[in-house]
């Protein structure tokens, strides 16, 4: 594949999930190893081999999730690697944090020097990772999708930042699956599908919607298509529910919500405000500090995972790998995690493997899980059929209420669709939903009503049709 | 292939301390097949082995590694000790079965230290078993050196002779070859349903993959480790017992020659598969009963086999290491991961 | 003090090594390899300079070994860190009755007391600080030097920041492999001292099995010490107290069987380990093995 980046351009590298985005910069940056082909950096071949030689030339990256140390400061984050060095090798701290003051206010970047990073905001976070690639002399800006953790508002700020550094003479390569970001920011656009260059256009040039059809190949319904809710009784109440999170920090403060049978409750914000903490209560999985969870009327706030899950809660988690599946199992295996002591599954203490193996072949059928047999470990599948899997067990044990929680990130959009319909579907058979998603645009399409949480709290509850981007973005700031 | 690996470091250190290894290990060899009776002693010590080794392997399939089967083990005999010297006039089977019971019971209660402390408070099960072993060998030195189990009447400190009722019977006359063989043969088919026949196996298994999927799933990890270890130290005190009424019939301060240890290197072996630790612990009761021999012919220390069994671990923990010597296209899967996810040492 | 000698050696070894991001179980092992090779040495050579020399080399080959099979060869760290423990037991074991046990007429002896001229004069602290036998100087030394390496210098933040996140270090060109290798060859070289101290300061000769758990009893103090030399420290003196309360109370003849007070330090241990787990916060990728893509 060929790409060529100038100088002073905001260069956008647009693709779906698994594009082959990030790879294709992290092989300039040096952390994997082309298979072949060249890089030709100032008009010189370049031979970069480890992140040491993407630095010397002038590449800085700034990684989606961030490169940093939380219990170090942030002087100690800038200079690792390249360090200022007192008498007997020590580090010189004030120096480093003068320097780094310095930058901050070239930059207009203002950050504490002192502060240690586990404390900073995840904006503030972002800062940090710019300012470390200027501090080594980056010409050649990385970013790779900046504003996954960012409000629009903060987002804006960003881009600021960005286009006066391409004013400078640096070149920035952004990289999004976001196209509505690649419209505003961008001087250039390349375009990429399953590892290849299918385009290279501007911003004057494209519509959203061509690009939309770069990227995915076919026509895509930016839409989820459905029929109004019509919501029924409340399945899950919860009443001044508080949550703390592990370092015994509130993090949930105070919430109020209701989810109704047949709708769905969209949960927007940036990421970090209490909707882990939030979600892992609803499924039993965080002992709340006070407040109430009401199911079916049932308290249950002081119950376990096993308990929500027999009273029919379902639960897609966030993180698909550490806590959706068990790789090593077989997807049978998997698709019975959380019934396979319940008749049909077992009988006492023994498993009854062949009512496991039918009903794992009816799930393969009707997700559609591209698959050899019931039998094949989880692990070997793609990720958007792990996530059918995911979807499979969760709907499959017909829950009243669905705890969904990112439930499409890192998909293809094939998959995202199948999700998206599943879900849809059965809310139209009576199931109450909780989504959680830091894509505003997913909540926005499959939500019958918005609530907005800001630092643990719903700043905001907005009927769907009421839910206007602008609005949302200002309260995800915590700003209406 | 890592056993031939084992035997040709061992053979280094061997030969590096003055010894022939070739005559070593023609000992060895001899002592635990050719002489008269060697064979009915191989099996004889392949029976701790495999009640051991299942245990471990057990505590493996958990992701929980169990360093403490020594010390279950010498609970165990403990208490299959005192059941079989203290009561009398029970009929053998009665008295076998109560005797082993209470072995089973002893291991059990001894594993479930660490498993509480794993399970409540997130304490490595590495650190406390190791610590609970030397905890165990004192308390038995103590009970039986100069504590109430001491035979008054003996002038060796050990504890009094097991009721004749209490023994396992002898399978082979002539030979030490005892009926818990055929014990341990038969716990093999019972752990294997367990494991993958149960829910209880189910759950073992899913936590051992991933703790936190097993969690969000409903499954309590921290009963799911508590039982798991419980049943791993069941099987070390079964072992213990059994190695008290087949064998030695009473129970010295200093009662086992290691099994506990060598049993991680049998789990390791047999990959936890518990059809194959039949296998492995017949190996390893063959290197220990022709070990004793090859020690008392040429003088060198049995402890040589602890280098074969390091070397055997070493190859089947490091896949890749096979794949530089033997240059094998692609490298196993590894034997075992133990899962770091909460409690680091 | 003598006591906590070896604990504090080894301990500051486990820190040394868990900052990088290796779990260190093999330090028992370490121990119990370096007190018999320095014995030999110093038996051969009849001198007890090089025997310590030889114990520390050999804590550092160990560690090597340790190194290559938990960094580049991705065995597990624990798995690899019980393996050396074995190894450490058997090659001991075999060398010993090979031929030590023959030769074991007159041992090389114990290394010399020495004191501090002037400062060992102080008032209780004098004594306490300025009179020992050289491995116990050394080891007050290595705290000092250890702490001043590891929060002060380049060497020590690289080190900290792979022990937390390494793909964050490699990604500001730091060589994970490299640092995590220095780590663990230090934390052997620690070790070895510590090992060489119960066959040349102690007692003047090996024993099978001597050093007991202590490599342990090390790792536990390191936790207890929040993976900081000073609180490791620390933590040694408090199990080197329980260790030398039972000893006095075994001489002033208190009716307690001696196997219970041996016990003491193994089930201190224990409740630090579980007491202090989830107080104490491990360096984050303690444990964790580093792949490169």
């Amino acid at each position: 594949m060929d790409l060529v980046i100038e100088w002073g351009q905001v260069h956008a590298l647009l693709g779906e999930n698994g594009a082959g985005k990030t790879t294709l910069m992290n092989v300039v940056y040096g952390l994997v190893r082309a298979d072949g082909g060249e890089i030709v950096f100032d008009g010189n071949p370049a031979a970069i081999h480890g992140p040491t030689d993407a630095i010397r030339l002038g590449i800085g990256m700034v990684h989606q999730h961030f490169m940093l140390i939380p219990p170090l400061t942030v002087a100690e984050n800038i200079i690792l690697g390249h360090e200022t060095v007192g008498p007997l090798s020590t580090v010189d701290v004030a120096k480093a944090r003068q320097q780094v003051s310095a930058l901050a206010n070239r930059y207009r970047l203002e950050v504490d020097p002192a502060a240690r990073v586990a404390n900073l905001s995840v904006g503030m976070q972002q800062r940090v990772e710019i300012l470390k690639t200027l501090y080594r002399g980056a010409r050649l800006l990385i970013m790779d999708e900046p504003t996954a953790v960012l409000t629009p508002q903060e987002a804006q700020g960003l881009f600021e930042i960005l286009r006066s550094l391409a004013k400078e003479g640096k070149a920035i390569i952004f990289i999004t699956h976001k196209l509505g970001e690649v419209i505003d920011i961008s001087d250039r656009i390349t375009v990429m599908r399953h590892g290849k260059v299918v385009a290279t256009t501007t911003p004057r040039e494209s519509s959203p919607a061509d690009l939309a059809r770069l990227m995915v190949g076919r026509p895509v319904m930016l839409q989820v298509d459905k029929r109004p809710a019509r919501p029924g009784k409340p399945v899950m109440e919860l009443q001044q529910l508080v949550v703390e999170d592990d370092r015994r920090h509130t993090a949930v403060n105070g919430i109020e919500l209701e989810v109704r049978s047949g709708e769905i409750v969209g949960i927007a914000g940036v990421e970090g405000n209490g909707q882990n903490e939030l979600v892992e209560a609803l499924v039993g999985l965080r002992q709340p500090r006070s407040g109430t969870i009401l199911l079916n009327g049932r308290d249950v706030t002081r119950t376990s995972a096993r308990t929500f899950i027999s009273l029919g809660v379902g639960h897609i988690p966030a993180d698909r790998h550490r806590m959706g599946i068990v790789m090593e199992l077989s997807i049978a295996d998997n698709l019975v995690l959380a019934t396979y002591d319940r008749r049909p599954f077992a009988s006492g203490i023994v498993r009854q493997l062949s009512a496991v193996w039918s009903y794992a072949k009816k799930l393969i059928k009707s997700f559609d899980i591209r698959a050899g047999s019931p039998g094949q470990p989880v692990g070997s599948l793609s990720g958007g059929n792990q996530q059918k899997v995911v979807a499979a067990r969760e709907l499959g044990r017909n829950p009243k209420v669905l705890i969904a929680s990112q439930p499409t990130r890192g998909l293809d959009v094939g998959s995202i669709e199948f999700i998206h319909k599943q879900i849809v579907t059965q809310r139209d058979a009576g199931l109450g939903v909780l989504l959680v998603s830091s894509e505003l645009d997913e909540v926005l399409s499959l939500a019958d009503r918005v609530a907005v949480m800001y630092r643990g709290q719903i700043v905001g509850v907005l009927e769907g049709k009421d839910a206007e981007r602008e609005r949302i973005g200002l309260m995800m700031a915590g700003a209406a | 292939m890592s056993v031939v690996a084992g035997f040709v470091v061992a053979g280094l250190a061997v030969a590096l301390s003055g010894s022939d290894p070739w005559q070593s290990f023609y000992a060895l060899f001899q002592g635990a097949f050719i002489n008269p009776r060697a064979l009915p002693e191989t099996l004889v010590a392949t029976t701790p082995y495999i009640f051991l080794g299942l245990g471990v392997g057990l505590g493996f399939r958990a992701g929980l590694f169990n360093i403490g089967a020594e010390g279950q083990f010498y609970i165990g005999a403990l208490f299959g000790v005192f059941i079989g010297y203290s009561l009398h006039e029970l009929p053998t089977i009665v008295h076998v079965l109560l005797a082993l019971l209470a072995g089973i019971l002893g291991g059990f209660l001894w594993a479930a230290v660490p498993g509480i402390l794993k399970a409540r408070f997130g304490a490595h099960e590495v650190i406390t078993t190791i610590m609970l072993n030397y905890v165990a060998f004192a308390l038995v030195n103590f009970l039986i050196n100069n504590g109430p189990m001491v035979d008054k009447s003996s002038s060796a400190p050990r504890t009094p002779y097991i009721d004749p009722a209490a023994q396992l019977p002898i399978l082979a006359s002539g030979t030490r070859l005892h009926a818990g063989l055929l014990l341990a043969l038969l716990a093999i088919p019972i752990v294997w349903f367990l494991l993958d026949r149960t829910t209880i196996g189910f759950r073992i298994r899913t936590v051992g993959f991933s703790p936190t999927a097993a969690r969000a799933a409903g499954i309590s990890v921290a009963w799911t480790l508590l039982a798991t270890m419980g049943l791993s130290g069941g099987l070390a005190g079964i072992a213990g017992a059994d190695e008290v009424l087949g064998v030695s019939h009473y129970m010295p301060p200093s009662f086992s020659t290691g099994y506990g240890f060598d049993a991680i290197a049998v789990a390791l072996l047999a990959r936890s598969n518990p059809w194959a630790i039949l296998p492995a612990a017949f190996l390893f009761g063959a290197l220990s009963s022709g070990s004793r021999f090859m020690q008392f012919q040429t003088q060198v220390s049995a402890d040589v086999i602890s280098v074969v069994q390091a070397t055997v671990i070493m190859f089947i923990a490091a896949p890749v290491l096979f794949q530089w010597i033997f240059r094998l296209r692609r490298a196993p899967a590894p034997a075992i991961k133990i899962a770091s996810e909460e409690g680091v040492l | 003090m003598n006591e906590a000698t070896p604990l504090t050696l080894a301990a500051l070894g486990g820190v040394v090594s868990e900052r990088s991001g290796v779990v260190n179980i093999a330090l028992e092992g370490m121990m119990l390899m370096s007190a018999f090779t320095g014995y030999v040495v110093a038996f051969q050579t009849h001198n007890l300079w090089l025997g310590v020399l030889a114990g520390v080399l050999t804590g550092v080959l160990i560690a090597t070994l340790h190194a290559a099979l938990s960094i580049s060869l991705m065995v597990d760290q624990i798995v690899s860190g019980f393996v050396i423990n074995i190894l450490a037991l058997g090659i001991t074991g075999v060398f010993f009755k090979g031929f030590l046990q023959e030769a074991s007429v007159a041992g090389p002896g114990v290394l010399p007391t020495w004191e501090i001229p002037l400062l060992s004069k102080i008032p209780v602290i004098g004594p306490i600080l300025f009179i020992h036998q050289p491995i116990t100087f050394a080891m007050l030394l290595a705290i000092v030097l250890i702490q001043f390496l590891l929060f002060y210098t380049v060497w020590g933040l690289r080190t900290r920041a792979v022990g937390e996140h390494p793909l964050a270090a490699d990604t500001v060109g730091i060589n994970v492999y490299l640092v995590r290798y220095v780590a663990v060859i230090l934390s052997g070289g620690l070790a070895g001292l510590g090992g060489a101290y119960f066959s040349l300061q102690q007692i003047g000769q090996f024993l099978p099995n001597m050093t007991g758990g202590r490599g342990f009893i090390a790792l536990a103090a390191m936790i207890f010490g929040k993976w900081k030399p000073l609180g490791a420290f620390y933590a040694c003196l408090l199990f080197a107290g329980a260790e030398a309360l039972s000893g006095r109370i075994q001489i002033t003849g208190v009716h307690i069987p001696f196997q219970f007070l041996g016990m003491l330090p193994y089930l201190l241990t224990i409740i630090v380990v579980a007491g202090a787990m989830g107080r104490a916060v491990a360096p984050a990728a303690d444990g964790k093995p580093y792949r490169k893509a």
